[in-house]
């Protein structure tokens, strides 16, 4: 699975200077995120202003890549041509430890996955770039 | 919104496949032919334009561009840019337009081309930079995620969704312009289709098509005058929350929700008193959220909801009586005016072969994005 997603032909982000430094520890391995300081809650996607509060204080931190799975879907037809060769896969919500929901890749596990599962980062190269996707976390 | 402007006028175009070069101008201009003929209205007669986004088409400045095109010439004109909720959401636009004293005959209208090498819109926002790249394109993914979210929450079974899409093909029968006429299926069928994206059975999928939809929505003064039966707008709501599934505050109950609530209560009614329920219905989840989200049926119920009762037009609760988008098609953006031309017609008396015997008012949504775009529209028959 993971050789054949470091060979797809599909679509990276579109990274602007605001969003480089998730992208850029992304491709370290790491899973960065926004927390705002006036109002102390976590922000993802990276934006300008908080959402809650539209403070502009926001610093980077390091997630703990722990997450819960909110839902998922095993994609059978993808939407892009890209992805046909992974098909089927999965992708799901991962409702971060940290507070933010973000959509992500889930790779195969031992057993198929279930909403409530509880989700680790697992850093994949998917078409020649490390992304932040989540496995089943096993110590869960 | 209580009993002012009405609807005087609707268009439709028989959905396809494939227009072969025709373009998006062309069926806009098909479609209000056919609406302003219907509501008995010169072109000079129509001074309020409201038009949807043109993607890959005419990025900026639609309403000029349609209007010249049409030889109208507007005293109110914009875009409504709320995916599947703009037609609905052009409706209490019009009526606000009208009540303000902007102008006194709104065209609304939404129409598609659909060639073959559609081209791929070149997006740049979050939606694009933080889901796709992890395999996540098209709407289907985001509400494969909303329905095995709320199977997960409720334990509701695939067969409750798959009845859904079978009542729709059942109504489509009676619609000989829908996509699926003369196509029943079965909720084995449903069931026995191929899974586009789990839970997702393609049948559980509108089929996109090209085609055109339009309504006039036109002073109270005016409507005394129209050649067809006034349909007033009782109530409207509205709500926008999100693009992206992720950002969702709930993936179970959405926006429509506390539109709906608007839209009852500046009606006076309760969604158990309309006579007909004209839901948008890109896939199966979207109708089991929205009578959900409406109080027909408690959250996770709606599967007693469809089990028990008739859908049809001589059911108990006729919904999407010209098939739904599921059963018709969606003509993109225009899909979501199917709901409103629909109910116009039912409320006229004017459904041929599925009229609902007395239809009085009827529930209309739309909804866009992810479930994070919506209208409720409540109508009510002439007097
Ligand atoms: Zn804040």
């Amino acid at each position: 699975m993971t050789d054949a997603l470091a060979g797809l032909e599909v679509p990276g982000p579109t990274v602007t200077p605001l969003t480089e430094p998730f992208w850029a520890e992304a491709g370290a391995g790491g899973l960065s995120i926004q927390r705002c300081g006036s109002c102390g809650r976590a922000v993802f996607y990276p934006r300008a202003i908080c959402p809650h509060c539209w403070g502009d204080a926001l610093r980077w931190e390091a997630a703990s890549g722990q997450g819960r799975l909110k839902s998922f879907s095993t994609v059978r037809k993808p939407g892009h041509p890209g992805w046909l060769p992974a098909a089927p896969y999965t992708v799901g919500l991962v409702e971060l430890a940290e507070g933010p929901v973000m959509l992500s890749l889930i790779l195969p596990g031992p057993r198929p996955v279930r909403v409530g599962d509880a989700l680790v980062l697992a850093p994949t190269d998917i078409g020649g770039r490390v992304l932040p996707v989540f496995r089943l976390d096993a110590t869960a | 919104m209580k009993g002012q402007a009405a609807i005087v006028g609707v268009g439709e175009l028989k959905p396809v496949r494939r227009t072969g070069g025709v373009t998006t101008l062309e069926l806009i201009a098909r479609v209000a032919r056919e609406a302003a003929l219907d509501a008995g209205l010169e072109p000079s007669g129509i001074d309020g334009l409201l038009v949807g986004p043109q993607v890959g088409l005419t990025p900026q400045h639609v309403p000029a561009t349609v209007a010249e095109y049409l030889g109208l010439k507007p005293t109110m004109a914009n875009v409504v840019d709320l995916g599947g909720a703009s037609g609905a959401g052009m409706v209490w636009r019009a009526a606000a337009a009208i009540d303000a004293g902007m102008c006194d005959a709104v065209l609304c209208v939404l129409a598609n081309h659909r060639d073959d090498a559609a081209p791929r819109s070149p997006n740049r926002n979050p939606i694009r930079e933080f889901d796709v790249p992890f395999g996540a394109s098209g709407a289907n993914v985001s509400y494969a995620l909303l329905m095995q979210a709320h199977m997960a929450a409720y334990g509701c079974k695939a067969e409750d969704y798959a009845r859904i899409a079978a009542a729709a093909r059942a109504n489509a029968q009676r619609n000989p312009d829908a996509i699926f006429y003369g196509k029943p299926s079965s909720v084995e069928d449903v069931l026995a289709s191929p899974m586009v994206a789990e839970p997702l059975h393609l049948l559980e999928i509108v089929m996109p098509v090209a085609g055109g939809e339009a309504v006039i929505v036109a002073s109270a003064a005016r409507a005394r005058r129209s050649p067809r039966p006034p349909v007033h707008l009782l109530g409207a709501g509205e709500k926008v929350t999100h693009r992206a599934v992720s950002q969702a505050s709930s993936l179970t109950s959405g926006p429509l929700k506390p539109a709906m609530a608007r839209a009852f209560g500046q009606a006076g009614l309760g969604a158990r008193d309309v006579d007909l329920l004209s839901l948008y219905d890109c896939y199966t989840i979207m109708v089991a959220t929205t009578l959900e989200d409406a109080g027909l049926c408690p959250p996770g119920g709606f599967g007693a909801f469809v089990r028990d009762n008739g859908l049809g037009f001589d059911g108990t609760a006729p919904l999407n009586t010209h098939g739904g988008q599921l059963g018709f098609g969606q003509p993109d953006l225009a899909g979501g005016m199917t709901h409103v031309v629909e109910a116009v017609r039912q409320l006229r008396g004017e459904a041929h072969g599925r009229q609902v015997r007395n239809a009085r008012t009827a529930l209309v949504t739309g909804n866009g994005a992810t479930m994070g775009e919506a209208t409720a529209l409540v109508l009510g028959a002439a007097a």
